[in-house]
């Protein structure tokens, strides 16, 4: 259960991106974000993670008020918080499995399970012959599936997406909302935030529409 | 839940070694750099150390010799000897008449055919003096009034010069905490560059470290070993120094000391002294880095 109220955020340099949202989504719930690039959406995501802290208002969530989270207690909430980033923030440096791998050591799960843990990531997603791959030789379209392995291979109960069909085309964005969909089935509170319209249109999950800062009913 | 804790600890320190053989050329730069300055206040220490043992070796407690006048009588030597079994300030006396002192100097050194030249014994009597341990300034008021007693030709303040190096032994210690304070602050500075540098080329892997979850102390764990295993490898420098240091100048004293019948060779630090250096020298390693990686995180923490 996530719940915003009066929450509004507002940057050093007087930009308002969130006017005082009140928001409550159900746990197990899947949720659409939509709205123009620059309406919130993106800060709406981050303050559920605590990659942004709020200027007002409480974010609470299972009970935990985010907005005050001591600095030491934000890791172990992004743990339960599978989050797909806009620019993906993959890590050029490693292969496939390697990044895969990374929530599982950050979380420090024993040795013999994270394997198999990160190939059962890679094989949801369609990536288990690739893991020797680095991430520079992966489409767009692969690179997307990368994010999101990366973002469930510790199970978490909250997923987050921002704009994970950004550049794909119609028929990998489809691909990809079908994995939503699955994940949600099994459970997992699925938050997406996207501009791209057709892929609401048949949908019959919630979907809340931001317009400068503010829910538009 | 403690297997698992061992073995990303095991994990990251053979990361760290990795990271430290991957780039040979800056990291033996960096520790030949804190060997250097770490084996100036360790190697004066250790010299130091060596001429507190030799003095404390000579004189323990002050000593004084009370030469008699070479026309002293047996009455003399009986009248001065009351007098220092009366004073308060003498702790135990010795009494070397001029046969013995004689004998002694046919049995020392190889003089003997000097000695059986002389026709009559040239020595005085004389009596060898320990007093209590007391301010230069009282040993001196004693000194003084000794040589008015009857008989005596010359006391002589044997200790002196001990109290003078060990005046000087203070100061030593002194210029070694300063020269160490100082040192210990520019290997602190040179462990936070270092560290600044690597978390540059890792920016990447902290930042999304971060967003997915990382502990600060996971991401700092790295840095950590980084510092205190370059900072140990520069203790262990800094010691290798001082070892060859002392073994050139023990093979020079070798020399000398055959010259002058005198046993003297520098000793390395104590094994206690030896793992003091080199854990200090870690955790000096260990502090730059802690620094340096606290203030980039602090950077990046969510406002």
């Amino acid at each position: 259960m996530i719940i915003f109220k009066n929450v509004s955020k507002r940057y050093p340099d007087g930009y308002v991106a969130l006017n005082n949202i009140d928001l409550t989504v159900a746990s197990g719930e899947m949720v659409f974000l939509t709205g123009h690039s620059g309406a919130g959406k993106s800060t709406l995501l981050k303050l559920i993670a605590a990659i942004e802290r709020p200027t007002s208002g409480t974010i609470t969530i299972s009970g935990q008020n985010i907005a005050q989270l001591k600095l030491s207690a934000i890791p172990y909430l992004r743990r339960k918080i599978g989050f797909i980033f806009q620019d993906h923030k993959l890590l050029f440096d490693r292969n496939v499995f390697d990044n895969v791998l990374l929530p599982l050591q950050i979380s420090s799960f024993d040795n013999k399970t994270v394997a198999s843990r990160v190939r059962a990531a890679l094989d949801k997603v369609g990536l288990l012959k690739k893991e020797k791959a680095m991430p520079i030789a992966l489409s767009g379209g692969e690179r997307q599936r990368l994010c999101i392995a990366r973002a469930v291979v510790h199970r978490p109960n909250i997923l987050i997406a921002d704009e994970p069909t950004g550049n794909l085309d119609v028929e990998y964005a489809r691909d990809i909302m079908a994995m939503f969909t699955s994940f949600n089935q099994v459970g997992v509170t699925v938050l997406i935030a996207t501009h791209d319209a057709s892929l609401l249109e048949d949908t019959q999950h919630h979907i809340l529409s931001l317009k400068q800062g503010k829910l538009a009913v | 839940m403690i297997r698992a804790w061992l073995m990303q600890h095991g994990f990251v320190f053979f990361i760290t070694l990795k990271r430290l053989i991957s780039t040979p050329v800056t990291s033996l730069l960096s520790i030949i750099v804190m060997g250097i300055a770490l084996s100036l206040p360790a190697g004066i220490y250790v010299l130091m150390e060596n001429l507190q043992s030799i003095s404390g070796q000579t004189a323990s407690s002050p000593q004084m010799s009370l030469f008699l006048k070479l026309d002293a009588q047996k009455e003399d030597i009986a009248r001065i000897k009351q007098q220092l079994e009366e004073n308060s300030q003498v702790v135990s006396f010795q009494f070397v008449s001029k046969d013995v002192a004689l004998h002694q100097l046919q049995q020392s050194n190889g003089l003997d055919n000097l000695t059986a030249s002389l026709i009559r014994n040239p020595l005085p009597d004389a009596f060898i003096v320990h007093t209590l341990k007391n301010t230069t300034e009282t040993l001196e008021q004693l000194r003084a009034a000794m040589q008015q007693w009857s008989a005596i030709e010359h006391v002589q303040f044997d200790s002196a010069w001990v109290e003078r190096l060990h005046a000087l032994l203070k100061l030593g210690r002194f210029v070694v905490l300063m020269l160490a304070i100082l040192l210990s602050i520019a290997i602190i500075a040179i462990m936070f560059n270092t560290i600044r540098l690597q978390i540059l080329t890792k920016q990447d892997e902290i930042e999304i470290s971060k967003l997915i979850g990382a502990t600060d102390s996971f991401i700092r764990r790295p840095f950590l070993y980084f510092g205190a295993i370059q900072g140990l490898a520069g203790g262990i420098t800094a010691w290798s120094i001082i070892a060859l240091a002392i073994e050139t100048v023990n093979a020079e004293l070798i020399e000398i000391v055959q010259l002058y019948n005198f046993d003297l060779h520098l000793q390395h630090l104590s094994p206690e002294d030896s793992i003091s250096l080199l854990l200090f020298s870690a955790w000096l390693g260990w502090l730059g880095a802690r620094l340096s990686v606290a203030s980039h995180l602090w950077q990046i923490e969510p406002r």
